[in-house]
Formats: structure tokens, C-alpha cells, sequence
């Protein structure tokens, strides 16, 4: 039996000190360009004042180092133990969250504690990856038996409904990235594939409803090229979850050669709108394929056959979802991502102005401090959501390359720390963390680039705030504790 | 199990990182787009004008200067609840002008430099009183500036064709000089135009840093990139206001140009072209009303008839015809040519008037003889032992034209000078085919038929006889500040005719005034020489005058072209005088005074016909 500090010992020797060089690079960047954001012109620089955005931050840094010994210190045995209580205990303060919050532009997602306020969301991730990490690392779960797989998405879906009851949809969101954690540990591809698909139905079929195909102004080139993928996707589920090959044949030549020659009778004869065309082969491919079911005994004809129902109910209620289910301002920000609308003072303009700040830095950047978009605050949320403007305007190509690729690092590393676990809710956890990164950045980045949809998250390290901060110190440093006892658990 | 979903994961991760590089590489380093934008974004340019060259005439009067103005600018993207209503009622304007005038600053074909973000000229200038009621109520109205400018005013109701005007500058001004923006003054007519460079002078531009909500924060880098304005150069004109000002009484209700020259300088010391019209009514805002009115009326005020109007120079051109036949030596002074009221040969005749027959050159000039000229130009043309043809004589006889200035723009400092015509063998070739002669053209020796000159033209051939063979190109500003003006306007150029054969001109230019045609301009304080013209035309004969003084040492050389003004001696003759003792007495006597008003008082009707 080792004694407490021959442990500590262990403990510091075996952490992951490339993922602590990375975080504290990561952070000393991140502080940069909070500086470089909230400075303005003209002002007798002192970035330590504790007045200012860039003195907070130094002070939120300086605590997060603090929680993060913290951590370092506490036995991994603690979360393993303490993990369901946990879960409870966080579901309990975001339930009550919307009662104690103040409003704060709309969200009601803030707790004013004395002089700072917290926002539970960022905290209750942390909480939710180590409950999953725990009931999913138990000896008896398979992620096979569907009521299980069923309460995993529970406990992943609850924090998501009582976060955007907060109105923070965005927050809500990133629990979406669990789903990748769920595909490493056995989630068929096709869950996967089948999300993916939604995404590509729905954004090219709103993107493209008002073109015409052809020239041919009857026929919406959007609706076409909907129907004409989900002719080729389910044709495609045959080749790989199938191995009859006439039936694909069939479904293929009859299926594409109808919908062609209707195109060109359209097109050179009469012109009409075959989509009816595509939506009868359609109906009558899924028809098809729940007789090769019954034929075949197989319910993988059936599954596909679902697919293909789904997929045409989900491109038929695309429209009414848009217009009806979503609020406005989401509305909007969804059309005006894909193009169909146009908005330069409105939703486009936060979007247009970060790429004229990043696209006007160029490849050295304009140096620190020297940014004129950020400065003149022609870049709104520049030091939260925004914080990636002033890295793209002040460092340059050179900089954003170097951020993004630190982040790459850390995602890299973290799935390889684990995949090093001995135990599967040590894998799980370590997942859960390398997700919930992966989405931020992937989100993040992306908005501010115009590939996503602007939805408020912030850019771990790097956008202002405590909150969020502590929670992405905690996420990772929980899990560099579990990873620095790993050969203690081998061992006991 | 499923370990290998690890790599799915790694290249998901790598493909997103991938993906944003690529969008970054394009957004940072292939296109300047962004960083354009984003200079448009925070510099705010305020462009700082320069004050405009003023103008002076040759003794020191102020004609042209600079009064303030005030331009009303708008920057849309700032104007924000501002009451419309209101502002319409303080700037005096309809709710329909203030929307049309929205639209117009919006439309990139008439505005191509508009941005929503920088300003743009909502209103131009107002004067003193209209911009101090606006000014109150200013901080009402978010979007809206105030542009000091300066307006252009012109002293005295003169000289507006060589004056010209400025106005504001348009799309193809833009697109030919990137100087010039949107709502800038370019010179328009006149000397404002053709010294636009000296006069403008160079704007400045501060650059200042501007946030989001339109704050100004500064200048940029402490004003290292700011450019002070550098004012326009002042002008010193050769005109003499007071002669331009007699000059345009004289010709008030007649059409013609009065043209005067300064022989030793080539400075043009009046151009008079009639009608005319007050340049202070080209000004402000009421400036495109009154052009497209001028443009459209029959009599062409607008046209300087000085240098756009060609006509046939009439018998003053006979001067040009001695010098030509005395140097070619087809004459000698002593020649004498019959004419028995004119020039007749086989059932060709040119009429002229009576006087006695044959005389020699001296007296054909001052009597003005049509058929001496007609005979020697046919001696000329048909001289096959010293020309092989007549086209060969006709080459000649073209060079010794355009070596007076005759048949090319003169190149005066003014924009749209015509060439006039003078025709060469290639022309008569052309359109008489390849059998002509002398008797095809004969008219031409006494400036008619196809030979047109300009009213400057015809100046300058008094001024070259005046300098007994020589001429500076006529110019209108004597003096550009701290400048040198062009060398071409201190060149003498010389003609094909030596001194001694444009002394025998003179002789008979004297004579004329002395006891011919231009009696009339005879005086006791000095010596006029002076050549008459009749020209005929399709209406009535235009009166034309040509002359200089005093004969040594001469001080002016005067052109006057009255259309339809009848003979020579009718108008030329005494406006030529006029013109002359205004400009070497510096005053008009008593007697002439008189005669003046009574010239201004006459008007000649030209009834509706197509000038």
C-alpha cells in the first residue's frame, strides 16, 4: 500500500504534460487576444487592471490554474463515486436556473453570485460526461440492447431540454457532441449516417427551393435534388448492408432511367414537374423493398425501407419545420447562412464583418494591438463568441494556422490518452471531453468563418469569461487526473 | 471493439482543421477585398479642398475668387430615426426631392464611388443664411454633415467666354482623371478648364479612425498619413477688362467677335464674342437651369465666336495674298494689274467698285482693288516656269498660309478653338476634279469661297504685319503664380514673307486709313494701319476690320467681325478705332465716347434665321 504522497508522486510523474503545455499556450493566446479585443484606441494600456476585460481574464486564468491543482489533488475514485450525484445534483440547478437567473439579453441562463455571475450550463457538461462515462462503463451495459442505448441518450438529451428552457440554444447544442463519443463506443455508423442525411436534405433542399432546374421554372431544383438523393443514399444502404446484387440493379436502372427520361420528356417534349415522377419511383422503390423483406426474411430491407420513409417525410416537413417550428431570428440566420436571403445590416452583419476583420489580416496580420475592425468595434461579441476575428485580424494567417493547429493537437492527443484507459468509463470520459472540444471549435470557428450557423458558443481558451473557462479546465483536468492514475488502477 | 472508429474520429477532426485553413487561405490571402472593406470600414477620409486659383486681369482687377459654401453631405448608413419631415422643412425641400435625391445618391451608374459608409453629397451649396438655419438644428439629424466648400463668383458680368465656369465634375471626368471624386468642381468652359490643373490645386486628406457607430477616435497613426490641401494658383488674364468691357458694349445686339492682340507678346488683350452672357448667372445651383436655357437658344451665346466661329475673312485677307505674290516675286510693288470694275476674263468676272485703273500695290491695298488680287493669284497658279503644275502652286501657295497661322488652330489657351479652312491642291482636286486652275478658285484671293478664318485668326494676322513678319501664339493668361507659362506662348513664330515685303503691306494698310477705305479711323495722336472687309455670305455682307497701331511700335492689333453688319467701313472700321484709342490713350475722347453709345444703342436684326 502506497502511502498519500508516494501517490502524489506517481501522479505527477505519469501526467500528460503535452496536453498542459498546449492548454497553458492555448490560454496565453487566448489572453492576447482578449487584449487585442477589448483595447481601444488611445488608451493608456494597462492590461492587468483588473477594470478591464484583459485584468479579469488574467484573474479568471489565474483561478483556473488554481482548480486545476485542485483537481490534480482529488483521488479519481472520487468522480467514479461521486458521479450520479453529480449528474442530480447539476440537473437540479439548471431546473432551477431560469428562476434564479436575471435576464441577460434574452437568456436566462446566468446566476449572479456577489460580483460575478455563473452560468451552470458550462459546469453541467462536465457532470454529464462523468454520469454517462459511469453507467456506460458498466460491466453489463451494451450500447445493442436499445432501452439502454435509449436512457444513455436520456441522460445526454435531459441537460440539452432544461438548457435550451434557459434559452441558450446554442449551449443546448453542443450536447449534440456526445453522439461522437456514442459512435466510438459502438453506435451503429448508420445513426451517424442517417443524422448526416437529415443535414444534407434539409440544407440543400432550402437552400436550392426557389431555383429552377434547367431553366424548367416549374420545377424546384432543390425539391429535385432531395428526391434524387434519397434515391441514391438508400440505393447506396443496399450495396453496404445487402449482398443481393439484382435488386439494386433494378432499383438503380428503373429508378434513375424513369427519373432521366422524364427530365428530358420535360425538358424537349412537355414540360412538367417530375418531382410527382420521382416522388411515384420513390414510393414505388419502398414498396419494392418491403416485398424483398417479406421475400427475404430480412429486416434489413425493412430498415432501409424506413430510411427512405424518413427521409421523404423529413424533406416534406423541411419547409414547415423552417416556418413554422423555428423562431424568426433562427429563421433567418439559417437562410441568410445558406444564401437564400440577404442581410447585411441585420443577422449578415456580424457574419460580413468578421470576414472583412479576418480577411484583412492577411498572412503576417496587422499586429498586436494595431487591428482597426476589433478596436473600432465594427466586430460585435468580439471578445466572447467573435474572439476568433481578432486572432485572424491581428496574427494573421500565420496565427489562426498556429490556433487552429494547437487545438488539432489537443483533440489528437486526447483521443489517444483514451484510448490508453484501462477502463471503458475512463475511454468514455476522455471522449466525452474530446467531443465537446471538437464541437466547440468546429462550431466556433466555423461561424466566424460563414461555414456554420452563427450559434453563440464560446471558443474554449480563448473567449472571455470565467465561466466557461472553469468548465473547460474542469472537463480537462478530470480527465488528466484519471489519466495520470491509470497504472494505479492496473495495479490495485 | 470498435478501437478503429478511433481514426474516424482523428480524420473528422483533421478534415474540419483542414477545411478551416483552406477558408482561411482564401479569405486572408486571395482576394484584397476584405482588407478594402476594411479600410472603408474605420479610415473615414475627409477630404480637406484646397481654395481655387483666383483671376486678375492685366492691371491687377480681381475677376475671379472664392466665396463660402456649404455642402450638405450624408452618410447613409448612419441616418438613423432621423425625422424626415423636419428635415426637409429646414432645408427647404419636398418630401419627393429629398426621396428622389436618396435614390440618385444610391444608383451606382450615376454615383459609381457610392458606399453606404462614406459620405455623400446630399445638397450643394447653400449659402450663409440657408446654412445657418440648418446648422441649429444639425445634431437632429444623425448622418448628416457639413462640407465647408468654396463657391466660385465672378466679379464683374464679363469676358464669361474666356472666363468659363466650373461645375460639378461628371461620370466620364471621373473615369478619365482618379483625382476628381463624386461632387467635386472640375472647369467646365474657358480658362477654367484649360488651367483646371493649376487652378485646383491638390486636396488634402485626414485620414481618421471611425468605429462602428460612426465615433470619430482620432487620426490614423496620428495623422502620418494626412496631406495638407495645396490652394490653386492665381492667374493673372492679358485681358484688359475695361477694353473687354467697351469691346462688348460696342457689340451689344449684333453678332460677331472683337478680337485684340497685344503684337510684341502675343497676350490677347480683349475677346469679345457676342451675344455673350453674364458668367455669375453659371453658378451654384442655378447652374444646370441656366446652361441647358443658353444651350438651347438659336444665337449660341455659349458658342466664343473669337475661336469657334469660322468665317470668310473677307478683303482683309488681301494683305495675307501681297505678302504671298511679293515673296514668290510674281509682283513687285511697282506692278500694276487693270482693273475695269473688276476682274474679268472670258465670261468670269469679279466685280468691283470704282477707282482708278491700273494702279500699283500700295494703292490697290488701301482701295481695296478685288481684281489686282484675282489677277495675281492667277499669275500665281499659272506660272508653269517656276511651278511644274498648279497644284504644285497651290502647295505654295498653302504654305505661306499656314505660316501666318492660317488653316491649324493657333493653339490658344483656350478649349475648342477651330482650324478654319484653307484649301490645298488635294481639296480642289477632290472636288473639281484634276483639270482646275486659278480660274476655278479665283475667290479665294479676296477671302471668299472656301477660305474661312476665325476671328483670332484674323487678329493675328494683323498683329504679325505689326511685327513685320512674325507672330507669338495668342494667349489669354499672362501670368500663372509662381509658374512659367508655356514656352509656346513666348516663341515667336516666323512667316515665309521677309520684313521688307510686309513694310510694303504696311505702307498700303496706312495708306487705307489715310485716304481709303478706313478713313474713319484716322486720328491725330498716332498712326493706324487698317484693312477693310465686305464679306459677302448668303444673308447680308459680314463687316470686317482688321488693323494695327501706331504703325512703328505697335501696341495692338484688332480683328472686328460684325455679321451681317454690311460694308468694312460700316462697323469694322469704327469699332477697330474705338478699340484702339480705348487701349493706347487709356480713355475714350468726348467725341469718341459719344459715337460708342450711339454703336451700342444699334442693334442689327437677324430675324429668326439659322445662325
Amino acid at each position: 500500500m502506497a502511502t498519500a504522497n508516494d501517490k502524489q508522486r506517481s501522479i505527477l510523474a505519469s501526467l500528460d504534460w503535452l496536453t498542459i503545455v498546449i492548454y497553458i499556450a492555448l490560454l496565453g493566446l487566448g489572453w492576447m487576444s482578449v487584449c487585442g479585443a477589448t483595447y481601444d484606441f488611445g488608451q493608456a494600456g494597462n492590461f492587468f487592471d483588473l477594470d478591464t476585460r484583459s485584468g479579469m481574464q488574467i484573474m479568471w486564468i489565474g483561478t483556473s490554474f488554481v482548480l486545476a491543482a485542485l483537481l490534480l489533488s482529488i483521488d479519481e475514485r472520487f468522480y467514479d463515486v461521486f458521479a450520479y450525484v453529480l449528474y442530480a445534483g447539476f440537473m437540479l440547478l439548471l431546473l432551477a436556473t431560469p428562476f434564479l437567473a436575471h435576464d441577460i439579453k434574452g437568456s436566462m441562463s446566468w446566476i449572479k453570485i456577489g460580483k460575478f455571475s455563473l452560468q451552470p450550463a458550462e459546469f453541467a457538461k462536465f457532470a454529464t460526461a462523468l454520469c454517462v462515462a459511469k453507467y456506460m462503463g458498466r460491466n453489463d451495459y451494451s450500447i445493442a440492447k436499445w432501452w439502454k442505448f435509449l436512457l444513455t441518450c436520456f441522460l445526454i438529451m435531459l441537460p440539452m431540454g432544461l438548457i435550451i428552457m434557459q434559452k441558450e440554444t446554442g449551449s443546448a447544442l453542443v450536447y449534440m457532441a456526445f453522439f461522437l463519443m456514442l459512435y466510438r463506443e459502438g453506435m451503429p455508423g448508420s445513426v451517424l449516417f442517417a443524422g448526416v442525411s437529415a443535414v444534407v436534405y434539409f440544407v440543400v433542399g432550402v437552400r436550392f427551393s426557389e431555383d429552377p432546374l434547367w431553366h424548367l421554372h416549374i420545377i424546384s431544383l432543390g425539391q429535385f435534388l432531395v428526391l434524387l438523393l434519397t434515391m441514391l443514399f438508400t440505393i447506396g444502404l443496399m450495396r453496404v448492408y445487402t449482398d443481393r446484387w439484382a435488386p439494386i440493379l433494378r432499383v438503380a436502372g428503373y429508378g434513375l432511367g424513369l427519373t432521366l427520361a422524364a427530365l428530358l420528356f420535360s425538358k424537349f417534349v412537355i414540360p412538367f414537374d417530375i418531382t410527382w415522377v420521382q416522388l411515384a419511383l420513390c414510393l414505388g422503390m419502398i414498396a419494392y423493398l418491403f416485398m424483398l423483406a417479406v421475400k427475404h426474411h430480412s429486416s434489413r430491407y425493412t430498415l432501409i425501407a424506413i430510411f427512405a420513409i424518413g427521409s421523404l417525410m423529413l424533406h416534406y416537413s423541411a419547409d414547415f419545420a423552417l416556418n413554422h417550428v423555428l423562431q424568426p431570428h433562427q429563421q433567418t440566420r439559417i437562410r441568410v447562412l445558406l444564401g437564400t436571403e440577404d442581410d447585411p445590416r441585420g443577422v449578415g452583419y456580424n457574419v460580413i464583418q468578421a470576414k472583412i476583420a479576418i480577411g484583412s489580416g492577411g498572412l503576417r496580420g496587422k499586429g498586436f494591438l494595431n487591428g482597426t475592425q476589433t478596436k473600432l468595434k465594427y466586430v460585435p461579441e468580439q471578445e466572447t463568441d467573435f474572439i476568433f476575428c481578432t486572432v485572424g485580424e491581428e496574427e494573421g494567417f500565420l496565427g489562426c494556422a498556429v490556433v487552429l493547429l494547437l487545438f488539432l493537437a489537443l483533440i489528437l492527443r486526447l483521443i489517444q490518452l483514451a484510448e490508453r484507459q484501462p477502463y471503458a468509463s475512463g475511454r468514455i470520459y476522455g471522449y466525452c471531453v474530446m467531443s465537446i472540444f471538437l464541437f466547440h471549435v468546429f462550431i466556433n470557428v466555423g461561424m466566424v468563418l460563414g461555414l456554420t450557423p452563427v450559434i453563440g458558443i464560446p471558443l474554449p481558451f480563448f473567449s472571455y469569461g470565467g465561466s466557461s473557462l472553469w468548465g473547460f479546465t474542469l472537463l480537462l483536468f478530470i480527465f488528466l487526473r484519471m489519466d495520470a492514475a491509470r497504472n494505479h488502477f492496473v495495479h490495485s | 471493439m470498435y478501437s478503429n472508429r478511433k481514426y474516424v474520429l482523428g480524420f473528422i477532426a483533421t478534415g474540419i482543421v483542414l477545411v478551416y485553413l483552406v477558408r482561411l487561405f482564401t479569405l486572408q490571402l486571395m482576394s484584397d477585398d476584405f482588407k478594402r472593406n476594411a479600410d472603408s470600414n474605420a479610415f473615414l477620409k475627409r477630404i480637406q479642398y484646397p481654395a481655387r486659383g483666383a483671376m486678375r486681369d492685366r492691371t491687377g482687377k480681381l475677376l475671379v475668387y472664392n466665396q463660402p459654401a456649404y455642402d450638405i453631405m450624408v452618410v447613409m448608413s448612419e441616418m438613423n430615426d432621423v425625422d424626415t419631415l423636419d428635415l426637409c422643412e429646414s432645408l427647404g425641400i419636398t418630401r419627393e426631392i429629398f426621396d428622389q435625391r436618396m435614390e440618385e445618391i444610391k444608383d451606382r451608374n450615376r454615383n459609381p464611388g457610392y458606399s453606404s459608409y462614406t459620405q455623400q453629397l446630399f445638397m450643394n451649396q447653400l449659402s450663409a443664411e440657408e446654412f445657418s438655419t440648418f446648422q441649429e438644428k444639425l445634431f437632429r439629424f444623425p448622418g448628416f454633415y457639413i462640407q465647408k466648400r468654396s463657391i466660385r463668383q465672378y466679379a464683374y458680368p464679363n469676358a464669361a467666354h474666356i472666363l468659363g465656369d466650373v461645375g460639378e465634375v461628371s461620370p466620364a471626368d471621373i473615369e478619365a482623371d482618379d483625382y476628381y471624386q463624386s461632387g467635386d468642381y472640375i472647369g467646365k468652359l474657358g480658362v477654367e478648364r484649360s488651367y483646371e490643373k493649376q487652378l485646383r490645386g491638390e486636396k488634402g486628406v485626414e485620414i481618421l479612425l471611425r468605429d462602428a457607430r460612426g465615433r470619430i477616435k482620432g487620426n490614423y497613426q496620428n495623422g502620418k498619413f494626412d496631406r495638407a490641401p495645396i490652394p490653386g494658383k492665381n492667374l493673372t488674364l492679358s485681358i484688359d477688362l475695361e477694353l473687354q468691357q467697351l469691346g462688348e458694349r460696342l457689340m451689344q445686339g449684333k453678332l460677331g467677335s472683337i478680337v485684340a492682340i497685344e503684337p510684341s507678346t502675343g497676350e490677347v488683350l480683349c475677346m469679345v464674342s457676342s451675344p455673350t452672357y453674364d458668367p455669375r448667372i453659371m453658378v451654384g445651383r442655378q447652374r444646370g437651369k441656366n446652361n441647358r436655357i443658353l444651350t438651347n437658344d438659336p444665337m449660341k451665346p455659349l458658342l466664343n465666336r473669337a475661336i469657334m466661329g469660322t468665317y470668310p475673312p473677307g478683303s482683309t485677307f488681301k494683305t495675307s495674298q501681297a505678302l504671298t505674290f511679293l515673296e514668290e516675286g510674281i509682283i513687285t510693288p511697282q506692278t500694276s494689274y487693270p482693273c475695269s470694275g473688276g476682274f474679268r476674263f472670258g465670261r468670269l468676272k469679279v466685280g468691283c467698285h470704282g477707282h482708278a485703273s491700273p494702279i500699283p500695290l500700295i494703292p490697290t491695298i488701301a482701295t481695296s482693288c478685288n481684281g489686282y488680287f484675282c489677277w495675281g493669284l492667277y499669275y500665281m497658279l499659272g506660272n508653269r516656269k517656276k511651278y511644274a503644275t498648279v497644284q504644285e502652286a497651290m502647295t505654295t501657295w498653302k504654305d505661306y498660309m499656314v505660316s501666318m497661322g492660317f488653316g491649324y488652330p493657333l493653339g490658344i489657351d483656350l478649349p475648342g478653338e477651330k482650324r478654319g479652312l484653307i484649301p490645298n491642291a488635294d481639296f480642289y482636286d477632290k472636288h473639281l476634279g484634276k483639270s482646275w486652275s486659278a480660274l476655278s478658285i479665283i475667290s479665294i484671293a479676296i477671302g471668299q469661297g472656301e477660305v474661312t478664318l476665325t476671328p483670332l485668326q484674323i487678329a493675328n494676322l494683323g498683329a504679325t504685319i505689326a511685327n513685320r513678319g512674325y507672330y507669338i501664339t495668342p494667349h489669354v493668361v499672362k501670368e500663372v503664380q509662381g509658374e512659367e507659362i508655356d514656352t509656346l506662348y513666348k516663341t515667336r513664330h516666323y512667316t515665309k514673307v521677309s520684313r521688307q515685303n510686309y513694310e510694303t503691306v504696311v505702307a498700303g494698310m496706312r495708306q487705307a486709313v489715310v485716304g481709303g477705305t478706313c478713313r474713319s479711323a484716322n486720328n491725330e495722336w498716332y498712326e493706324v494701319c487698317g484693312k477693310t472687309g465686305t464679306a459677302q455670305n448668303r444673308g447680308h455682307d459680314h463687316s470686317v476690320f482688321m488693323g494695327f497701331a501706331p504703325r512703328e511700335n505697335p501696341q495692338i492689333a484688332v480683328a472686328v467681325y460684325v455679321e451681317n453688319g454690311g460694308w468694312g467701313a460700316t462697323y469694322g472700321v469704327p469699332f477697330g478705332a474705338l478699340i484702339m484709342e480705348k487701349f493706347i490713350n487709356g480713355k475714350l475722347s468726348e467725341a469718341s465716347e459719344a459715337k460708342a453709345e450711339a454703336f451700342a444703342n444699334r442693334t442689327i436684326n437677324y430675324g429668326n434665321s439659322e445662325r
